[in-house]
């Protein structure tokens, strides 16, 4: 007996007793001739011999194998039902040296969560995927699975699997197929000696996978399931390989693990430190507030006209104005009921004091950029209200006789400067020059700030030009 | 002092990455989009994660591995992608794991409309799934408190190995306001029960499941005693004008701001209103509502819902004072001029010895 | 001689490892352990070949330890 040594037996990465289980902590809680505990077994084995116990970060799904944690000395981490890939994808996003096993049963990963395995195949997440198929619910007690087979007596097809009612058995291992990403798709079987031999193989290919960064590996193992068939384990195994490998062929499907070089890795962008962190979120873009002296001004400005027609950046320039003149501002563009009617409009605030509620229901002034938002806004305004009427667009008078009103050729004056979409801007300065409420310098400083194409900042300054022009020969008659 | 003029929802993501959040996963839904568009861009090219999960249900599972294997976590959604989310939330409660949930709640039910409402109390505040736990709930009611708020709530996750969700709305996240980018960059620290797949964390256990009762018994205590620590150490809000008031709004969001200009409204017609404006309601400001109700003060809820933060507050004051409510739904506000209507229509009724009186 | 190692307890009676040993070597013990599973028993150790396969169709990681020389190694499977 002495040169006896020991060939085969329990896995280091298994605990020694299996304390979390709390009671007979010295065996599993599968029943009598269980699969599952077969398959854990050559994954266990796998993991030592492969040296990836401390890598390792086991999910178990929600099924008979719920309870995988009670046995592997690896990380553990519990997964609600059929999310373990999208759990398995936070982790090797987070932790990308770390081996993650996704152990999953056919309720779990076939029904529950085909959405979960698809896309992450699809992503081709560098994770293992151990699909179980005993073609019944377990943990449950013994309902139809999708991968029931047809005919089939569970607790929920008491008459037998139904074509006409339940479709057929899913084949995962061939959806699998029909995704580019994967990098070694197999199926196996524990029926026979000879097939846990093929699983225990597949097991490993799958994992050295991981291991070796290529890719999405796919393990689908058939496993029997005595307790819920209503066979001994024995008959169990001689039931399977006669009815199952039937509806789910053996064989490996794919496997492209030596051609691959490796996932493809999208565009590396380095990790900021803190301050490049805040350079990157405060950037050139940032606006020093350059003023002690806070102009007393409240200004409740709607901007409308159609789309295209610049009106929410041209309240995002007003709003610029005011905050480098650190008033404090608020930008409210349109949304919700009052976008009907072809109007798009935004709220503008400027205030010296603390801006309560953002939204501009009745406004102190309209720059009204088109017909229809002349219409809407007109019977809103407050009276003594100010309103810059677009001239070249809208046909009709103001009718109000309470508010103050100066119609500019807005679309005129910046369509004769070649740049059509710059009438917000003559609007804008119109705004300003007639109100007084912010110099026309802080425009102009302002304008590179909100200006999406900077290679028309040159035209613009040349339209706040003309716009100060025109007022200058056109001044506002006080009502 | 540098501000960048910008909307809520992507301020939203500026103070994710100042709060040290390494990892986002989106979903797109209006109108919360812009938070997923803004942590594509930025998250990726600060060297962060960003991914585009395929639901929100994947979303909040790739929180939950995220955050099993220590990382700071985010994501954001609108009510029915929040509603998916329910079963992942409980989840990450059951297995105390932090998180950030934004929501910026549109009307409902069903898909109802993209514009603002605040009918996601329940779902969020209340907790969204099922079993006995809760979200520590943030309320914020500017762009700049956007910022503040989900830079800080990595901390205040981390801490009580909580979620914490930013309960905010349509309004907040489109409006744009001046934010200050302020403050040191923040990190999270290792943490000694998280799963990294190395030799220190191989023994840790990620899991929500309790199969003996007493034990689970004793978990759902220990949640219900961190909650209690949680009221103790976190409860914030504002009090506006609160002193020398003879009536009391209480709102959050965007409502609080509009009552903000009404409380001016009514003091300029001489009717002393204030305002108190929870910026937690997880934990809820039961103390300082209390306070108000001891001072025999009435008070105003006004919500974009059919009143289930007003049911909060009918808790805290407990029938000592009338609790007026000024509910709106389907996606409206109401106006500065509406709510002064109302209040003094009620204010009047109330002296006379109305029904609340 | 090799050598299979029952541990009783451990074993749930399920009988895999008796159907697959290809030399007869494990059989039904007749008599039940604690808690109250007929297990296998290990006989003919001179038919042996510590081949495994009883050790890697039994479910449980540790009722079965199988001991051989030192020649074979494991990967010959």
């Amino acid at each position: 007996m002495a040169e006896l040594i020991q060939r085969f037996g329990k896995a280091q990465s298994f605990y020694d007793g299996y304390t979390r289980k709390g009671i007979e902590i010295e065996t599993t809680h599968y029943c009598p001739g269980c699969g599952h505990g077969t398959i854990q077994k050559l994954i266990g084995e796998a993991i030592d011999d492969l040296g990836i116990q401390d890598r390792t970060i086991f999910l178990s799904p929600v099924g008979c194998a719920v309870f995988a944690y009670y046995y592997y000395d690896t990380g553990n981490i519990q997964c609600s039902h059929g999310r373990a890939p999208a759990v398995g994808t936070g982790v090797k996003r987070t932790v990308k040296d770390a081996v993650v096993i996704s152990y999953q049963g056919d309720g779990d990963l076939a029904g529950i969560g085909m959405t979960e395995i698809i896309h992450a195949a699809n992503r081709g997440e560098p994770i293992t995927v151990f699909f179980i198929n005993n073609a019944i619910y377990g943990m449950t007690g013994g309902q139809m699975a999708p991968t029931t087979p047809l005919g089939q007596i569970t607790q929920t097809t008491p008459f037998g699997r139904d074509v006409a009612r339940d479709g057929r058995p899913i084949g995962m291992v061939e959806l699998m197929n029909a995704l580019v990403p994967p990098v070694y798709i197999e199926r196996c079987s524990v029926a026979t000696s000879q097939g846990i031999i093929k699983t225990r193989k597949a097991i490993r290919k799958a994992l050295q996978a991981q291991i070796d960064g290529i890719g999405f590996s796919f393990v689908e193992i058939l496993s029997p399931c005595p307790t819920n068939w209503g066979m001994s384990p024995v008959k169990a195994r001689s039931w399977m390989e006669k009815e199952m490998t039937h509806h789910f062929p053996l064989g490996l499907v794919r496997d492209t693990i030596s051609s691959s070089t490796g996932k493809a890795t999208s565009i590396p962008y380095p990790y900021l430190d803190d301050a490049q962190l805040v350079e990157l979120l405060t950037g050139s873009a940032a606006v020093p507030l350059l003023k002690d002296d806070i102009p007393q001004v409240t200004h409740k400005v709607k901007i409308a006209g159609f789309g295209g027609q610049g009106v929410l950046s041209a309240g995002e320039l007003l709003a610029t104005c005011g905050m480098t003149e650190a008033l404090h501002v608020s930008w409210l563009p349109s949304y919700g009921p009052e976008m009907r009617g072809g109007s798009a409009n935004v709220s503008v605030i400027l205030s010296d004091q603390e801006i309560g509620s953002p939204l501009v229901d009745h406004p102190e002034v309209l720059l009204a950029f088109n017909g229809p938002s002349l219409d809407l806004f007109e019977p809103k305004m407050v009276s003594g209200a100010t309103i810059v009427v677009n001239s070249s667009i809208i046909q009709r008078q103001v009718e109000r006789t309470d508010v103050n009103v100066y119609y500019i050729p807005a679309t005129d004056i910046a369509k004769n400067e070649g740049l059509l979409s710059a009438a917000n801007v003559v609007m804008v300065t119109a705004y300003l020059l007639i109100s007084n409420a912010l110099p026309l310098e802080t425009l102009v400083r302002c304008i590179p700030l909100v200006l999406r194409k900077k290679s028309f900042l040159d035209t613009n300054i040349a339209i706040v030009n003309k716009t100060e022009a025109y007022v200058k020969a056109h001044p506002m008659e006080k009502q | 002092m540098n501000c960048r003029l910008m909307k809520g929802n992507e301020a939203a993501v500026y103070g994710a990455l100042m709060g040290g959040c390494t990892h986002f996963f989106g979903y797109p839904i209006t109108p919360a989009s812009e938070i997923a568009q803004a942590a594509a861009y930025y998250f990726t090219a600060s060297g962060r994660t960003f991914l585009q999960a395929e639901s929100e249900i994947s979303v909040i599972n790739m929180l939950y591995g995220a955050a099993s294997a220590g990382a700071r976590v985010m994501t954001a959604s609108s009510g029915p992608g929040i509603a998916l989310m329910g079963e992942g939330l409980s989840y990450l409660a059951g297995a105390r794991l932090p998180a950030v949930v934004i929501d910026m709640q549109r009307a409902g039910p069903g898909l109802g409309n993209i514009w603002p409402e605040q009918s996601d109390y329940n779902m969020v505040v209340k907790g969204g799934g099922h079993g006995n736990y809760a979200n520590i709930t943030l309320t914020p009611a500017s762009a700049q408190e956007m910022f503040d708020f989900t830079k800080k709530a990595f901390q205040i996750a981390d801490t009580y190995r909580m979620t914490v969700c930013i309960l905010s709305d349509a309004y907040i996240g489109q409006m744009m306001e001046p934010v200050e980018i302020s403050g040191p960059v923040l990190h999270g620290q290792r943490k000694e029960w998280a799963v990294y797949g190395d030799k220190a964390s191989r023994k840790n256990l990620i899991s929500s499941i309790y199969m003996s009762a007493p034990l689970l018994r004793k978990h759902n205590e220990d949640l219900q005693q961190t909650y209690l620590q949680v009221a103790q150490d976190i409860t914030d809000y504002e009090e506006i004008s609160v002193a020398d008031a003879e009536f009391v709004f209480v709102a959050y969001g965007i409502v609080a701001r509009i009552c903000h200009s009404v409380v001016q409204a009514l003091r300029q017609q001489g009717i002393k209103a204030g305002l108190l404006r929870p910026k937690t309601v997880f934990p809820f400001p039961t103390a300082a509502l209390g306070a108000i109700a001891d001072r025999n003060i009435p008070l105003g809820v006004v919500e974009l819902s059919n009143g289930q933060m007003a049911n909060d507050v009918d808790l805290a004051v407990k029938g000592r004072v009338p609790v007026f409510r000024y509910l709106t739904m389907g996606g409206e506000t109401p106006t500065v001029r509406e709510l002064l209507t109302a209040v003094k229509c009620d204010l009047a009724e109330s002296k006379k010895g109305g029904p609340h009186g | 001689m090799n050598h299979v190692r029952v541990r009783d307890d451990e074993c749930k009676g399920c009988a895999v490892c008796v159907s697959v040993c290809p030399k007869n070597c494990l059989v039904m013990s007749g008599k039940l352990n604690v808690k109250g599973y007929d297990y296998v028993q290990f006989v003919h150790a001179e038919a042996c070949t510590a081949c495994g396969l009883c050790f890697l169709n039994c479910p449980e990681p540790g009722a079965l330890t199988v001991f051989g020389n030192k020649e074979s190694s494991r990967d010959e499977l």
